[in-house]
């Protein structure tokens, strides 16, 4: 029976308290023990073939008959007025469809609150005209021909800018601190952490402005068959962006149907409905025929959100001995014209370690640009770049080895909860990846030549934890093929495959006979959006509800056939893809001979993710040990090796969880050698909006990278053991870097990315101290 | 050469693409990849960026990759071009797909028609490349969910199997 819980949910680095429907139907958890078939195995993905063919379909590559093309025309300017627009030559052009703008409104022009086509543009790339044509010629050359009017306003590009006494206003009429006193964390009190300490370490650090870069830009398109919407949408959450349209068009929620089926990347930047997708179903609806509109790579640096850069100081203080007495962080944002109130970066301050004084605070400004969005782990890949620097740079002044110091602070329960985890392996991790990397790391040879080489180490912690709501439906078919369908999508992550696993394992069937469907709200019932590291920990849960049900109604019919009409359903177990009555292992008959017993029907059954428990803190760990080699007479940093240790829980899938480890250490080296989103002052314009002038990593910046995972069943957490994985391995890549470059070369970087310039201007200043 | 001015209207083409001969009616200023994706539906090929900084768009032309999305359809007159579409026989995979399978040489996808295509030219001409080979090669080829460490593996592991299959 349905009822109505409480339960709490983390969500990056905010904890929320939701009333919950929970129907999960009992499932026992799966222990360290319990025997697996095909959940922990290293499995290739079930889409695999579809990937490397090329027949994989994302939202670029839909293509239906009729279908045109939408695009922006977007402001060339950080902030200015529009007094005119004349699109008449632009519309008269062959092939031009429509054109929308201030002066000739679409149907709809909000979206999320928010106006579209208003007379403030706020932002380079700010909306100024959607045109549809014939194609990307057709709509490319129309948007050359329409003629826009604008008074320039005085602009804001960047924090000091916007953070000055008089400074211009980001926008006309509202404040440019967002949040002025700032969101504050705080238990003890500093002035006794700074009393009780003998040693204070006070570093301030600069992080950059990162783009996410997915390489499939963001896009939409959108056909009407009648009443009924159908929008692809490389989103990592279809229900999102469902009920964003159907809001914002005033449409019945069930008559949207949203589909993402390939998703090339997201990594936090593709949440919702966005502009160009409900421009594409208004401007489909008025022209009868489906519309496209997807950014060109312009403009997913211009619009399609990024980690705010961030001004940080981070005080610590500690007694002799090592124990922290203070953990003090102080942080700047800027998040856009219209962002919001800044990412959690006091989140690792308050939970990575014991210490009674912590005090967080993370202040918000305006600035003319696009809106900040979540990047992958938001405020805690720049919170514990600066913390875990701090840390380090306390662990030389106490001349204590920098892990020796984590451990003599390791907290066993949550410190800002003051509650127990539901299991925590970070020591675990910090063994493994030790024992792995060599750590304490042995003095090296004295160097010839430029290159130093240098170790370094930093920790993490994250969420991760999941919760309700998320369901699932199984049909199984009467050959003992079983479909899964989840509102989830796989945004690259593998959820299709180990979603399957955990379907194959429950129901007792091969992999092969199990077919997962994502990324589609229409056959799906509700699943969560791709983000906070949820995915797996809230609807594999729901998964293994669903099939256990669906097992229940096979059981009944085995029992049955078996002659133990009645029996009770847990007498019964699957294994290896019979059907056993316990009491009696001789009594069983194999799944398929059940199925086939149904005739041409089908097993339906749905399941739904519990409530998390009660009172107790879940959340990921891990370790991330590098070496560099940082050459002094160029400055080149080059990261060499990186040994990743994490803990999350039971891992499902060894060989994808592997890949994200991959992905989020890249993106870690990334951000903390190369990656910058530039703006120049002067005209607000920006200046890195291409993969030339903003570096991403290549293959040759590819360090040799280790995995390593604690895999111990977080039985507490929900009946998978299994916690998210995506965000962690970003964590603290840079502090780990940071860290090696100082064992290297003995200076400490505390602005990245850390370029050759600045390692070069850090060793002078060194030299002449 | 005798110059051949065509344009700026649609001009007939005739393309070979996976050993067929394609024939479209496009404008002279159409890349090679706006042609691929949006006259002939082979989609496989993406466009990351359209601006030659990404490797997406990577094909083989008369067995040298590309960027498609820098070429102009035009130029691709008489010769043989190959695409991610044309990388297995049949059902019969490529040994680079295989491989990118069996090691997880992706996560999203989206670059990977771009770097099977490369690493298939990589190897044509390098049937054993060393690791600093792979990455030189696949340089031009982003991927920005990083699987780079899985592919490199990957090219690898395919560069044995052809090896066998050769010997
Ligand atoms: S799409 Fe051609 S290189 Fe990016
Ligand atoms: S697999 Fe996503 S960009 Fe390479």
């Amino acid at each position: 029976m349905p009822t109505i819980r409480r339960t709490k949910v983390e969500f990056e680095g905010r904890i929320e308290e939701r009333e919950v429907i929970v129907e999960e139907e009992h499932v026992e958890g799966w222990t360290q023990d319990t025997q697996m078939r095909w959940v922990g195995r290293p499995l290739s993905r079930v889409d695999g073939v579809a990937r490397v063919t090329g027949k994989a379909g994302y939202t670029h590559d839909v293509h239906l008959p009729g279908m045109l093309i939408g695009r922006f025309l977007r402001a060339k300017q950080p902030h200015a007025r529009i007094t005119g627009i004349d699109s008449r030559r632009a519309a008269a052009l062959p092939g031009v469809h429509l054109i929308w703008h201030r002066f000739n409104l679409p149907p709809v022009a909000h979206l999320d609150g928010r106006e579209l086509f208003g007379e403030e543009l706020a932002y380079e790339g700010a909306e100024v005209a959607f045109v549809v044509g014939r194609d990307a010629r057709a709509v490319g050359d129309a948007l050359g021909a329409i003629e826009v009017e604008v008074e320039p306003l005085p602009f804001a590009p960047n924090l000091a800018a916007a953070a000055a006494e008089d400074g211009p206003a980001v926008l006309v009429g509202e404040d440019n601190w967002i949040t002025p006193d700032g969101d504050i964390y705080a238990r003890g009190s500093v002035e006794a952490g700074l009393r009780e300490a003998d040693v204070v370490v006070d570093l301030t650090f600069t992080t950059p402005t990162a783009a996410h870069c997915c390489m499939e830009t963001h896009g939409s398109a959108a056909d009407w068959e009648g009443d009924l919407l159908t929008v692809w949408h490389s989103t990592q959450s279809v229900f999102g962006t469902r009920s964003s349209l159907a809001d914002a068009l005033h449409l019945p929620m069930d008559k949207v149907r949203v589909i993402s089926n390939y998703i090339g990347g997201g990594f936090g930047s593709k949440w919702g409905a966005e502009a160009f997708t409900l421009l594409a179903a208004l401007a489909a609806r008025e022209l009868g025929r489906p519309v496209k509109a997807v950014l060109d790579r312009e403009e997913e640096h211009l619009v399609a959100g990024y980690r705010p850069g961030s001004r940080q100081r981070v005080r610590l203080g500690a007694t002799k001995d090592g124990a922290l007495t203070l953990i003090e962080q102080e942080a700047e944002v800027t998040t856009g014209a219209y962002g919001g109130g800044g990412p959690v970066i006091g989140g690792p301050a308050k939970d990575l370690y014991l210490c009674p004084n912590v005090r967080t605070v993370v202040r918000a400004a305006r600035a003319n640009t696009d809106g900040a969005r979540a990047f992958r782990a938001p405020g805690y890949v720049e919170g514990t770049f600066a913390l875990e620097s701090t840390l380090d740079a306390l662990a030389h002044k106490l001349e204590m080895d920098p892990l020796d110091l984590r451990m003599k602070n390791y907290a066993d329960e949550s410190p800002s909860r003051g509650e127990p985890y539901t299991y925590k392996g970070l020591q675990r991790a910090y063994e493994m990846g030790a024992a792995r990397f060599g750590w304490p790391p042995q003095a090296d040879a004295p160097a010839a030549g430029p290159w130093r080489r240098g170790y370094g180490m930093a920790s993490q912690i994250w969420g991760g934890g999941g919760g309700p709501p998320a369901n699932a439906i199984v049909k199984l078919s009467p050959d003992g093929t079983a479909e899964v369908l989840v509102g989830v999508q796989d945004i690259g992550t593998g959820t299709k495959t180990v979603l399957a696993q955990v379907a194959a394992e429950e129901l007792g069937l091969s992999l092969d006979a199990v077919r997962c469907v994502v990324g589609d709200s229409l056959p799906a019932p509700f699943g969560p959006g791709s983000g906070g590291s949820v995915t797996l920990a809230s609807a594999a849960p729901a998964v293994r509800s669903a099939c256990r049900e669906a097992l229940r109604q096979l059981i009944a019919l085995a029992a049955i056939m078996l002659e133990l009409e009645g029996a009770d359903p847990d007498a019964f177990a699957v294994e290896a893809g019979d059907i056993v009555y316990r009491a009696d292992p001789e009594k069983r008959l194999p799944l398929t001979q059940v199925t086939a017993k149904m005739g041409n029907y089908m097993i339906v059954s749905k399941g739904a993710r519990g409530p998390n428990p009660d009172d107790k803190a879940i959340n990921t760990f891990g370790a991330h040990f590098v070496e560099v080699a940082v050459n002094v007479e160029t400055g080149q940093v080059r990261v060499e090796r990186v040994v990743a240790a994490h803990d999350i829980g039971r891992v499902v899938n060894p060989l994808t969880a592997t890949s994200q480890v991959y992905g989020g250490v890249l993106m870690g080296v990334g951000f903390a050698t190369t990656e910058a989103r530039v703006i120049d002052p002067d005209t607000g314009l920006q200046l890195t909006a291409n993969l030339e002038d903003y570096k991403v990593p290549v293959m040759v910046d590819c360090p040799e990278i280790e995995v390593l995972f604690v895999d111990v069943a977080d039985t507490a957490a929900n009946s998978v053991g299994s916690k998210g994985l995506g965000e962690p391995p970003i964590i603290p890549t840079a502090a780990a870097i940071g860290n090696a470059i100082f064992d290297a070369v003995g200076v400490r970087v505390t602005d990245l990315p850390a370029t050759p310039d600045r390692l070069l201007a850090l060793l002078a200043k060194e030299k002449t101290q | 050469m005798a110059l051949n001015f065509r344009g700026p209207d649609a001009v007939p083409l005739t393309l070979q693409i996976n050993g067929e001969a394609h024939q479209v009616l496009v404008e002279p200023r159409r890349t090679l990849l706006s042609v691929l994706r949006e006259e002939l539906g082979l989609t496989g090929t993406k466009r990351g960026c359209g601006q030659g900084q990404c490797g997406a768009c990577t094909v083989i032309l008369d067995g040298e990759t590309a960027y498609a999305c820098l070429t102009l359809a035009i130029e691709c007159e008489g010769r043989e071009i190959v695409t991610i579409e044309g990388i297995a026989q049949g059902d019969a995979l490529h040994p680079v797909q295989a491989a990118f399978i069996q090691h997880d040489g992706y996560q999203c996808g989206f670059c990977t028609p771009g770097q099977v295509v490369s690493a298939v030219a990589l190897l044509a001409h390098t049937p054993q490349p060393s690791e600093a080979e792979i990455r030189a090669g696949m340089a031009g080829n982003i991927c920005r969910c990083g699987a780079y460490p899985a592919i490199i593996r990957s090219v690898r592991a395919a560069a044995e199997t052809m090896a066998e299959q050769e010997g």
